[in-house]
């Protein structure tokens, strides 16, 4: 389980195994994705999330490797404190680095919320979130920084998207040393 | 030369041609009995396959038994194959595992270590008491030994040894043997 701050997820993964026929893809894993909310059934922001989330494991996952197999990636919110999509992201690189599936590259999630005044900010509060212009959250790769994801959530600029991209892409090098740190803490008994 | 390879720590077993495993039988589909060897489909083994068999003379093998054998086909594209003789035709301690015993699951990193030459935890345990055991490269591993509560402190320990360091374990078991 994950948590900048207050934001908590868990994460299970489960596979390759069996995949029910109607699911099986020929020549590659099928990787679906379910999150949880903390209260209530999924809704359709849920189902959305899912999306991003699939999209971008299915990038990074070599799939190639296990056809006619199904992935399976569960997350549960513990407690949302803003960021929630970008905490997604990292718990769900974490589990496939866990169980050592075959990965292209990793990737993390970073959320930048843009203030009316211009100012960018890394990994908003919910208030700050609620404050913003426009919130974006982008998923980054671990080689050469490139982007996997991004998606927004209100009105930006070009120029502005851009500068956000490049605090996200400083960003993610403190985040991928976290995974190597727990990964060396993990594995070193 | 010389081949190099990585292997990683993984709880989850993807079947490769040639690995020793242990399968749980699931089913019996006319001449071929279906296995769980814990990989993402179940496993074939045709009931020739197995030392002396033949077409009058099948072997005795129920649903739920355990099965120790290797892969002759295991690739990503293919439902794996298994059979309980070698090249020769010879059994060579493959085959059905025998009554009793314990069958429990760790992880692929350990069985690797168990298996590698010189392994000192299966040395230092079998000084504590005579036992049966039967490794599975899918992460499985049976265990018999005279009493129910000896087969149990076996499991512990090996379940155990994944994150204990040598000391640790040398002192787990002097502490048995004491008793």
């Amino acid at each position: 389980s994950l948590s900048p701050g207050d934001t908590s997820v868990l994460a299970g993964l489960y596979g390759p195994a069996e995949a029910k026929i109607s699911k099986e893809l020929p020549d590659r894993a099928a990787l679906e994705v379910l999150l949880r909310p903390k209260v209530g059934l999924p809704g359709v922001l849920e189902r959305s999330r899912e999306q991003l989330l699939r999209q971008t494991c299915e990038a990074v996952v070599l799939g190639v490797l296990h056809p006619r197999t199904t992935i399976s990636l569960v997350l549960q919110v513990l407690s949302d404190a803003g960021s929630l999509l970008s905490c997604c992201l990292n718990a769900a690189c974490m589990a496939l680095l866990d169980t050592g599936l075959p990965l292209a590259t990793l990737f993390c999630g970073v959320t930048c919320a843009l203030q009316p005044d211009g100012t960018i900010l890394l990994d908003p509060t919910a208030r700050q979130e609620q404050e913003a212009r426009a919130i974006l959250t982008f998923a980054i790769a671990s080689s050469e920084r490139k982007v996997l994801m991004a998606t927004t959530k209100g009105s930006c600029s070009v120029e502005e998207m851009q500068q956000c991209l490049a605090a996200a892409q400083r960003a993610a090098n403190t985040i991928f040393q976290f995974y190597r740190d727990s990964v060396r803490r993990r594995y070193s008994k | 030369g010389g081949a190099y390879w990585v292997d990683s720590q993984q709880k989850r077993y993807v079947p490769v041609k040639g690995d020793h495993v242990i399968g749980i039988v699931t089913a019996k589909a006319g001449d071929v009995f279906r296995l769980d060897v814990g990989g993402s489909e179940p496993a074939s083994l045709s009931y020739l396959a197995f030392e002396g068999a033949t077409k009058r003379n099948r072997p005795n093998v129920q649903v739920g038994d355990l099965i120790y054998g290797q892969f002759v086909v295991a690739n990503k594209d293919m439902e794996p194959e298994m059979v309980c003789i070698d090249s020769s035709g010879k059994s060579s301690g493959m085959g059905i595992i025998g009554q009793d015993g314990f069958l429990f699951k760790v992880s692929l990193g350990l069985i690797r270590k168990l298996l590698a030459p010189k392994c000192e935890i299966i040395q230092e345990l079998s000084q504590l008491y005579p036992f049966e055991l039967v490794i599975g490269m899918n992460g499985r591993i049976w265990v018999k030994a005279k009493t129910v509560q000896q087969t149990l402190i076996i499991v512990n320990i090996l379940e155990a040894c994944e994150y204990m360091t040598a000391e640790q374990r040398k002192q787990a078991l002097a502490k048995l043997s004491g008793n």
